[in-house]
């Protein structure tokens, strides 16, 4: 113990730690990391095979993507509102919101399509900043203020609409959910595009991931075996390989897929690795200690929910752009779905805990599911008491293995 | 008198810590035993482990009560026979009334539905045995803690309680209700019969009502006597309790002190809730570099409140008064402006205000203090993790590693993690509140070198605490404080904790 020196009086930090734990320690401690991984492989297979094949088919793998892509979306931005330690209700409504308000401005003032769409996503940070400035500033529980929020826009919703649907829109408009990657190389019936994206994303993430151990290797901060680290990444390109061919023989990657892939990606960085991220955690954490750590916790819970409404509005676009319309009924129940994939992919109600990818995983083990009860028969009925026991189990799964840890 | 309890060689570990070892101690029907010794000598943990809160098998050692070996499954085995524990914080609802909380979970009812009129009945003669003269319809909240305190001992009796155990039951009375106290506890003891184990540390009390004393120390028994042990006064049961000289408790070190480093002047805090209310009255003092100034007082004398004011106005409303730093106006009236003043405040409740529990002791070093592991907002994850590093060599937080969380680490080495997490933030001020509690010897030592090492570099802190021998053997300088106000100033080498009681004890007048 010597504060008065600056310089350690010992060289090497690495003998001080000790060895690299065994795997199987490892894999106890990161249980709901690859748990959730392992769950998406599992129900996949399962429906994969109860399909005879139909649900890794190129038309309804496309299909799974647009249908959940709104999701998505709002998954991300949800993970981070959670982590903060509040939740946002209103999402859903925001949605259908901003869907009409875009319908309105486009189809009956015929609003040039871009010039709305921003419009469209500045309103929707304006309300986020509107909810998020009574949870940040007053204190009030975010359940409450955006529980009012949920009531307050779905009557909106309603009045702009005058109760009737608007649409359709301009085409170009519709591409945003309906449009895909172009294909340039004129290859016969194959997306040579598609694929290249795959691969050119499934290069990135394995070039970062190396890159992120190697420096953890030089700091010896090592936790994860090699074997995992090879198995997980070798797993995830293999997936976007596949899955880029596989879309690339219908009509190639949606616009949409590279708008979700984009925002993880985003997002993911923001959450480990900028200081806003970190802070966010810590306010989740411990709100007063974070306070006490000169965090601007106000500041950063305002931003939280202006960057939800954000993504409810591009959500909004994106659900408006693929039915090509805008109806009362837009987004309906959806901010239980986003709530619910966020809890799945091992975020904590009392936040500070969970992750981007997590949370992404999460919206495609209700998405899966989605489809493939529906491609097997089974009536909404039966859907809703699974998704709920899913959500139940995933749940209960993480607070017994936190226990045991 | 045959033994109603008997305690065998028990021995509780924690993660990093064995909290008790080998712990032996038995207690007679109908006496009072007390049980003394330093804070984290493990008293609180001994009755833990009695009262199943520390449920059978997660200690080594053997309960025999009435003769019966036990093995409690929690709280509720122990209290059904009869063992009933009062902790230092009091576990009443504020918002019920005295008779809802004497009956509460134990509520006289018939098939579900509660009989309003005998737990009235019942509750008012609970009260006249315990001697609070109150309606049993008074919310607790309208009580003061004296009466509080009576309030659960009448909840205890309304049990059938055979066992008795008080945990440091005057630490947060006056003397007239502490008095009170005791009187009731002798009482219940020669009336009714009562067997009971006080906890406590203030030895006149003990002379004034225990039959018999165990000493524990750093998790052993030291000793266990008659009180009719005319040999064994209290000088022995102090030198038994702290088990070495003074000396060698804190490190030597010869102060450098140096210019005024911070003056505050006419400092005035309100209540945050009850308007009106002065919490911080008309308080001025200077703290110079290099020194180590002592803020004394009892409980609730507005220490923590006087630090989480000047502290970004953390606390309390309608401050007025001024911080001069360096002989300049500082403008503290937000935590990150505090910050950039040069203070830092680590504080008294480490688990609730300071560490984020769920984060890696890498992730919680850094926090106040970001921006210095960041380039562009983007935090470089080796300078952070070098920084928890370096920390963890310098001040010697014991650890598997630095990706260890902290909810996992020692009452000591949270503390560690915490002070990094300030000394990262490279203040020039620090406010250390009960900077040593619940934490065991060793990392007390290593506490104060930090404090000691500091200063020799030219930092200024300010050690709240609680514990008189701590201030005397740590600090240059102390203040005072009662009821809100700095009632006397003191060189350390002048002062003794008699002094120091009878300026606390003479302010009222």
């Amino acid at each position: 113990m010597d504060l008065a020196k600056s310089t350690p009086p010992k060289p090497s930090p690495r003998s001080a730690r000790p060895a690299p734990k065994s795997a199987m320690s490892y894999l106890r401690k990161h249980m709901r990391e690859y748990g959730i991984l392992f769950a998406l492989i599992v129900i996949m297979v399962f429906f994969q095979v109860t399909t005879d094949g139909i649900l890794l088919k190129p038309v309804n793998l496309t299909n799974l993507i647009l249908q959940n892509s709104y999701i998505v979306i709002m998954a991300v931005g949800m993970l981070l509102v959670i982590v903060s330690g509040n939740i946002d209700l209103s999402v859903g409504s925001v949605l259908g919101f901003i869907g009409a308000l875009a319908a309105v401005m486009i189809v009956n003032w015929h609003v040039p399509y871009v010039l709305a769409g921003i419009i469209c996503l500045a309103m929707g940070a304006v309300i986020g900043m509107a909810q998020g400035f009574w949870v940040a500033f007053y204190k009030i529980p975010s359940f409450i203020v955006t529980l009012a929020g949920m009531l307050v826009f779905k009557g909106l919703t309603l009045w702009l609409l005058e109760g009737q649907s608007v649409g359709p829109f301009p085409e170009n408009f519709q591409l945003i959910a309906s449009g895909f990657v172009p294909d340039i190389f004129g290859v016969e019936r194959f997306n040579m595009v598609s694929l290249m994206v795959g691969v050119v994303v499934a290069g990135g993430i394995l070039y970062l991931a190396t890159r992120s151990r190697m420096e953890q290797v030089r700091a010896g901060l090592v936790e994860e075996p090699f074997p995992f680290f090879v198995g997980k990444y070798g797993l995830i390109t293999i997936a976007l390989v596949y899955m880029s061919y596989l879309m690339a023989t219908f009509r190639g990657l949606p616009n949409v897929f590279i708008v979700m892939a984009l925002l993880i990606a985003i997002y993911s960085f923001v959450a480990n690795r900028t200081t806003v991220g970190r802070r966010i955690y810590a306010i989740g954490g411990n709100a007063k200690a974070a306070k006490l750590s000169g965090i601007p916790s106000e500041k950063l819970i305002f931003l939280t929910f202006a960057n939800m409404g954000m993504l409810a509005a591009l959500a909004g676009l994106v659900f408006a752009a693929r039915l090509n319309t805008a109806t009362p009924k837009a987004g309906v129940s959806f901010e239980l779905d986003v709530i619910a994939a966020v809890f799945i992919g091992g975020a904590s109600m009392s936040g500070g805990v969970g992750t981007i990818v997590g949370a992404v995983v999460g919206a495609f083990i209700m998405g899966v599911m989605n489809n493939g009860m529906s491609i097997l028969g089974i009536g909404i009925d039966w859907q809703q008491v699974i998704k709920g026991l899913v959500l139940l189990a995933a749940v209960v799964f993480d607070v017994y293995n936190k226990k045991k840890g | 008198m045959d033994t109603i309890l008997e305690m065998r060689g028990i021995t509780k570990e924690f993660p990093g810590v064995k909290a008790l070892d080998n712990v032996n101690v038995s207690v007679r029907r109908g006496e009072i035993r007390a049980l003394v010794g330093e804070n984290g000598a493990g008293k609180s943990t001994l009755m833990k482990v009695l009262s199943g809160v520390y449920p059978a098998g997660t200690y080594d050692g053997e309960i025999l009560y009435e003769g019966q070996p036990m093995a409690f499954r929690g709280i509720a085995d122990s209290e059904e026979l009869g063992i009933i524990i009062i902790h230092q914080e009091l576990a009443l609802v504020p918002e019920l009334s005295i008779a809802e909380n004497i009956f509460l979970g134990n509520e006289i009812a018939h098939r579900g539905i509660i009989d309003w009129p005998e737990t009235k009945r019942r509750t008012v003669a609970l009260l006249e045995k315990v001697g609070l003269d109150e309606h049993p319809e008074t919310k607790v909240d309208d009580l003061g803690l004296g009466k509080q305190q009576l309030v659960e001992i009448a909840k205890a009796l309304s049990k059938d309680v055979r066992l008795l155990i008080l945990d440091e039951p005057t630490s947060s009375l006056n003397e007239r209700d502490s008095d009170a106290l005791l009187d009731l506890l002798i009482d219940l003891r020669d009336r009714e019969g009562l067997s009971a184990i006080m906890i406590s540390h203030k030895l006149n009390e003990v002379s004034k009502v225990a039959d018999s004393l165990t000493v524990l120390r750093d998790g052993m028994t030291v000793t266990s006597r008659d009180m009719s042990d005319s040999s064994y006064g209290e000088a022995e049961i102090i030198r038994d309790m702290v088990g070495r000289s003074m000396s060698d408790r804190y490190p030597a070190r010869t102060p450098k002190i140096g210019e005024t480093v911070m003056e505050v002047r006419n400092w005035m805090v309100h209540h945050p809730t009850h308007t009106g209310r002065l919490v911080v009255d008309n308080v001025n003092f200077h703290l110079r570099r290099g020194e180590v100034l002592g803020i004394a007082g009892l409980m609730g004398a507005g220490r923590t409140e006087l630090a989480m004011s000047l502290f970004g106005q953390e606390y309390g409303r309608a401050i007025t008064g001024e911080v001069r730093i360096n002989g300049a106006h500082a403008d503290l009236t937000t935590i990150p402006k505090a910050i950039k003043a040069g203070l830092a405040y680590v504080t008294e409740d480490r688990k609730s205000y300071g560490l984020v529990l769920d984060e890696t002791i890498r992730r919680n070093i850094p926090l106040a203090n970001l921006e210095a592991v960041a380039k562009r907002g983007v935090v470089d994850d080796r300078r952070e993790a070098s920084v928890a590093d370096e920390y963890r060599r310098r001040i010697n937080i014991k650890c598997a590693s630095i990706e260890q969380e902290t909810v996992n680490l020692s009452g000591g080495n949270q503390q560690k993690v915490v002070l990094s997490k300030w000394l990262f933030a490279d203040p020039e001020i620090l406010i250390l509140d009960e900077p040593t509690r619940g934490i065991d010897v060793g990392a007390k030592f290593e506490i104060y070198t930090i404090i000691a090492e500091l200063a020799a570099m030219g930092k200024s802190i300010i050690v709240i605490s609680s514990e008189m021998p701590e201030l005397l053997g740590i600090t240059d300088r102390l203040y005072v404080m009662n009821e809100g106000r700095f009632v006397g100033e003191l060189p350390t080498p002048e002062a003794t904790q008699e002094k120091i009681m009878a300026m606390i004890v003479n302010s009222g007048e």
